[in-house]
């Protein structure tokens, strides 16, 4: 039993730590990285569950990256996995930037560093767009027109009318949950 | 004395900054430049560059950054630690709250209104970083056909082994940087 724990407690250390030290291009990137790990890999955490905490992450205070951490670290075990999660995702950064700081004009200068870095935001581009196609599709699964119009709605929002992300946020709640209990009392009358 | 103002400047740098990334670029900016002028203006826009080229959300590695300019290895640990200290009180109490009351009618109906909301901004992240591979802008330019064909290969090529065999993200990012050094050293 002590065994099993301390493998989880090592496997979402670890997992956290690969995982941040591959999220380029900040926010939005990890996500698709913890969703193959933990939702496709280890199944520890379902695909609902994921977007739920994808929207907590987003609508906190903090860095997406540390905050989805927090949750997944949470989920899997209690305050400790959070704490877990949390170091692994802040060492690389942490360790990279003070290497990195020492030198930083000549890393920014250096044409090797700009040709692989102009690949790897191919690939990240790459990454996100695969996990923005499977989710979309979850979304079109359901069937039902509301869900899509939201999808549509948010994207205009958050894209072209500027609309800031914890309003997007707040109002997609609030819409959610009148139209919930609406459906509720349809369902007791 | 400067650990205690590193610690409260990333302290409200990471309590404020909603919706990451770059809705905290302008706090850091404004702290570490005008308050507290631990950085110079170019600076901060080298350390923005470099935030972006290596792995890490930007709040992390500024608060390294500034913290190792500022007061060495323990300026940068006390800059990232005051960093993400709201994060960790803030989603730690919210995760117990969902958790706890996922299982309401209210909450349900919550989350089912929040989910495509959520997609929808991960797509325009997606955007974003595509536009931003291709035209190396975040916006889409004025003339489409100055398009960088490599990264377009690239992304192609990506795209296709993860819809088709789901390999590892990790694994695809890894190869692309080996293919945009290997492609761009040629070209």
């Amino acid at each position: 039993m002590e065994k099993a724990k301390a493998k989880k407690y090592r496997e979402l250390f670890f997992s956290t730590m690969k995982i941040s030290a591959c999220t380029f291009g900040g926010g939005f990137v990890i996500i698709p990285l913890l969703r193959s790990k933990f939702v496709e890999q280890l199944k520890w955490i379902d695909e609902d569950e994921m977007l739920d905490l994808t929207a907590i992450a987003q609508s906190s205070p903090g860095a997406i990256a540390v905050n989805a951490s927090i949750l997944i670290g949470y989920r899997v075990a209690g305050i400790a996995g959070a704490l877990l999660a949390v170091l692994g995702t802040i060492i690389p950064p942490l360790v990279i930037i003070s290497v990195i700081s020492v030198f930083y004009k000549a890393f920014r200068d250096n044409r090797i560093v700009s040709m692989v870095m102009a690949g790897m935001l191919a690939g990240v581009a790459a990454v996100i767009s695969d996990v923005v196609i499977t989710m979309a599709g979850e979304i079109l699964k359901l069937k039902r027109l509301l869900p899509v119009i939201i999808l549509v709605l948010s994207f205009l929002a958050v894209r072209y009318w500027h609309v800031n992300i914890a309003v997007i946020i707040l109002s997609c709640g609030l819409l959610g949950a009148f139209l919930s209990q609406k459906d509720g009392r349809e369902k007791n009358t | 004395m400067i650990y205690l103002q590193l610690l409260w400047s990333f302290f409200q740098i990471g309590l404020f900054s909603i919706g990451g990334g770059y809705a905290a670029m302008p706090l850091i900016q404004n702290q570490v430049v005008d308050l507290h002028s631990w950085l110079t203006m170019s600076q901060f826009a080298d350390i923005m560059t470099i935030a972006e080229m290596t792995p890490g959300p930007i709040a992390i590695n500024s608060a390294t950054f500034v913290g190792i300019q500022v007061a060495g290895i323990p300026g940068a640990l006390v800059a990232t630690f005051g960093c993400i200290f709201p994060s960790c009180i803030i989603v730690t109490l919210l995760a117990y709250v969902y958790y706890r009351y996922r299982g309401l009618d209210v909450i349900q109906g919550i989350l089912y209104g929040l989910r495509p909301a959520v997609v929808a901004m991960i797509a325009s992240a997606a955007l974003n970083m595509i536009l931003l591979s291709f035209y190396d802008t975040r916006t889409l330019p004025a003339d489409l056909s100055m398009v960088n064909w490599i990264s377009v290969g690239i992304f192609i090529c990506g795209l296709f082994v993860l819809r088709k065999w789901k390999v590892n993200p990790i694994l695809v990012m890894s190869l692309a940087g080996v293919a945009g050094l290997v492609l761009y050293a040629i070209c």
